[in-house]
């Protein structure tokens, strides 16, 4: 059983082996939160920041796992699928090259540094701890630290409280996260450095029924880095995740975060992903949302230095009965502010997608420019979605503009394609691939926009045939 | 040869065909020509099989074959080509990307070995070179952008590729500037050989001058009400529309072209 009384026990079970369990401050933060996530239970629709989206079913719901993994397997695979990307990104960009009229014949294409480094970091976390035999941290810059959580609460714990987060944050899965997570990657990002590789980190549910992860990012002024959270399918069974990542992005430093769940098509995905931007900060989040039987995304991000700049870039696809619920925020705190939001969604079957885009601009914001857009695709009759813009605005001086869509493929296209030859099956797959695309091309780094395109391509009937012809 | 016998068509029960006659013979070019609504592109549309519009009476035969009877894809495989007043914009999907599944759809069909990427580049590169297109057109989405002009060329530049054996140009030369109006004839005139045939919808006569068609006919309110030659054309140009719906309602059918008042 999930109740309530079920996480208390957790808690007081497991609190004292946890990491940092000699720590004052941890202990105490572990303990408000189990109170406040006692107090308020799992969220149901009468809840605010909930209105779509319940979780009172999880009291009844027994996570157990039915058909278990092996780690080692799903990460290789996961590995070869990348190297697999990072071949065909190389190849289009070969081609490109080739074809692009300004290259002088004979000359060996350039590839861009992207493509020409190695596969990356890869950190992988296995029933929510650190799997060092399976992890390959690669050379670092002086100044980087990349690593488990565990192990930082061991050797620097002060560095750790500063980027913690506290009991009160977020909604209540998050608080029960705070209280019971026992790992997660622990990045430091030293003034100027930067890492040019893909940071993986990969998380496996492999034969627990619940993994608590909480990722800490602390990028110093001027740091740059790109960090993968995979979520790949585990053990089969109801299964639950919750994860919490928290980006502390200094003056001048870029952050990309790209998020691909393909969890288990009975896991409960319950995420968080929260940034602080100071001056000048840039930061990115691609969230892919592939995976789960209920899906829930809380990506938040504070603008809390002048001239800070942020993309919440998103794709979610859900069918059968599956649920998929993103609950973006942004926060502009500071003047000058820029924010560009793009959500799409591809829903099929009787499933259900929710997107909420909140955007608070203070009164000191102004000259604050935010755009968002949440556009859906209904592939079924019985599929339905839900996009909301919530806009609070207290600054006068401010360019804020939004739009939500929620549609079926145009008739028209499909006819035109049609009359050209092209069949009905076909004609809606590349149409449903083109919506659905348009969101991937905001992936910069050309590995794993190709790494997305697989990951959606799986997802659509019929996508081997398509992936052919792109 | 194409024969169109008493077409009916409705859209929302609302009757645009009303007895439609019309034959084609291999080769062959023919103008129609008529006012605003009267039913042109509806023609047009229920050749290339739009499923929008029901036929509810009538038939059309397409060498020896019931063309109604195909869906919209079988029948641009069997050669039928609609090059479309309104050509539609598909963002994300590249122009290239659309020609090569379009032209493979079509060659498999007919039994010839599917372009790879090389040889349709360099098949698509010639043919666009040739309706005046640049290579960027392959690069963007499709007709995503364009001009009014540019969406006609690409048209004709699919028409091109599909080497069709019946290609309907509804309205190619509304919206093209003089020199892309010889652009895009030269392009039809290409194609003209004595199997494929051709239905030249317009409302201008200018297209005439380079497309010289075998039979003008005009279709007003559903149905053609009258069919000549060239000169037609010309009258058409000189006196408009009126003086057919009056002939039409002295001489019912009967009155030949010289019978204007
Ligand atoms: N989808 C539709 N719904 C309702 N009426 C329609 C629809 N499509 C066409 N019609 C009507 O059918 C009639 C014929 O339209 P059609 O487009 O065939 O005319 P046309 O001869 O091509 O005109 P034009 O010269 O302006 O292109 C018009 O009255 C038009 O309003
Ligand atoms: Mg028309």
């Amino acid at each position: 059983m999930s109740a309530i009384d079920f996480w208390l026990g957790r808690h007081r079970d497991t609190a004292a082996g946890l990491p940092g369990a000699d720590l004052p401050w941890l202990v105490r933060l572990r303990e408000d939160a189990i109170d406040r996530f006692a107090d308020e239970g799992w969220p149901t629709t009468r809840r605010e920041n909930w209105r779509h989206t319940s979780l009172a079913f999880m009291a009844q719901q027994a996570l157990a796992v039915r058909e278990a993994v092996a780690p080692e397997t799903v990460v290789a695979a996961l590995r070869a699928r990348y190297q697999a990307a990072r071949g065909a990104a190389q190849d289009a960009a070969q081609q490109g090259a080739k074809s692009a009229p300004q290259s002088a014949p004979g000359s060996a294409p350039e590839l861009a540094p992207e493509l020409a480094h190695n596969d990356g970091h890869w950190v992988v976390f296995v029933d929510g701890h650190f799997a060092p035999a399976l992890s390959a941290i690669g050379g670092l810059p002086g100044g980087v630290r990349i690593g488990s959580l565990a192990d930082a609460l061991a050797q620097t714990p002060e560095k750790v409280e500063a980027a913690f987060g506290q009991a009160g944050d977020g909604e209540a899965p998050a608080a029960l996260n705070a209280a019971l997570a026992a790992d997660g990657a622990w990045i430091r990002l030293a003034r100027g450095s930067m890492v040019e590789a893909p940071i993986h980190l990969v998380f496996i549910a492999a034969t627990a029924a619940d993994q608590h992860l909480r990722n800490l990012v602390v990028a110093d002024a001027g740091a740059q880095a790109t960090i993968v959270e995979h979520y790949p399918a585990g053990a089969a069974g109801s299964t639950l995740t919750t994860a919490v990542t928290r980006v502390l992005a200094a003056q001048d430093s870029h952050v990309t975060h790209l998020k691909l769940q393909q969890e288990a098509p009975e896991a409960i995905h319950l995420a968080t992903i929260e940034a602080e931007q100071a001056r000048g900060a840039v930061f990115t989040s691609h969230s892919l949302s592939f995976g789960a039987r209920l899906a829930r995304n809380d990506i938040r991000t504070r603008l809390a230095g002048e001239g800070a700049e942020a993309l919440l870039n998103g794709l979610y696809h859900a069918d059968g009965r599956r649920h998929v619920d993103h609950h973006t925020r942004i926060d502009h705190a500071r003047p000058q502010g820029t924010s560009r939001e793009f959500y799409r969604g591809l829903l099929d079957g009787s499933a259900r997608g929710v997107f909420t885009g909140r955007i608070l601009v203070a009164q000191d914001a102004q000259r604050t420019d935010a755009m968002q857009r949440c556009d859906n695709l209904l592939l079924s009759r019985l599929a339905e979605a839900d996009a909301r813009p919530e806009l609070e605005i207290y600054a006068d001086d401010v360019k804020c503009a939004h739009g939500a869509t929620v549609g079926q493929l145009d008739e028209d296209a499909l006819f035109y394609l049609r009359s050209r030859g092209v069949d009905a099956v076909h004609a809606r797959q590349l149409l449903t691939y083109a919506f659905a695309a348009e969101v991937l091309e905001r992936i910069a780094h050309a590995p794993l926009r190709a790494l997305g395109r697989a990951a959606l391509l799986e997802r659509l009937p019929e996508g081997a045939r398509l992936e052919e012809l792109l | 040869m194409l024969k169109i016998n008493n077409l009916h068509a409705a859209i929302d029960g609302k009757d645009i065909l009303k007895g439609l006659d019309l034959e084609v013979a291999d080769g062959e070019v023919h103008a129609i020509m008529g006012p605003n609504g009267s039913g042109k592109s509806t023609l047009a549309q229920v050749l290339a099989g739009r499923e929008t519009f029901t036929v509810t009476d009538g038939s059309v035969d397409w060498d020896g074959a019931d063309l109604l009877a195909l869906p919209a894809e079988e029948r641009a495989r069997a050669g039928l080509f609609l090059a479309f007043q309104y050509p539609v914009e598909i963002p994300g999907v590249s122009n290239a990307y659309f020609l090569k599944a379009a032209v493979n759809a079509v060659r498999r069909h007919r039994g010839l070995p599917e372009y790879d990427a090389m040889d349709f580049l360099s098949r698509v590169k010639a043919e666009m070179k040739a309706v005046g297109m640049k290579e960027e057109f392959l690069y963007r989405s499709v007709n995503e952008g364009f001009s009014g002009g540019e969406k006609k060329r690409n048209e004709v530049l699919q028409m091109a590729l599909l080497e069709p054996r019946l290609a309907v140009l509804d309205e190619t030369d509304s919206g093209l500037d003089i020199d892309a109006l010889k652009i895009v004839a030269e392009g039809v005139n290409r194609l003209r050989s004595p199997e494929r045939s051709m239905i030249v919808i317009t409302h201008y006569q200018r297209l005439l001058d380079y497309i010289v068609p075998d039979k003008v006919h005009v279709l007003s309110q559903g149905r053609i009400v009258r069919s000549g030659g060239r000169e037609l054309a010309l009258e058409l140009e000189e006196h408009g529309y009126g003086w057919i719906d009056a002939a039409q309602g002295g001489k019912a059918g009967g009155a030949s072209v010289g019978a204007r008042p």
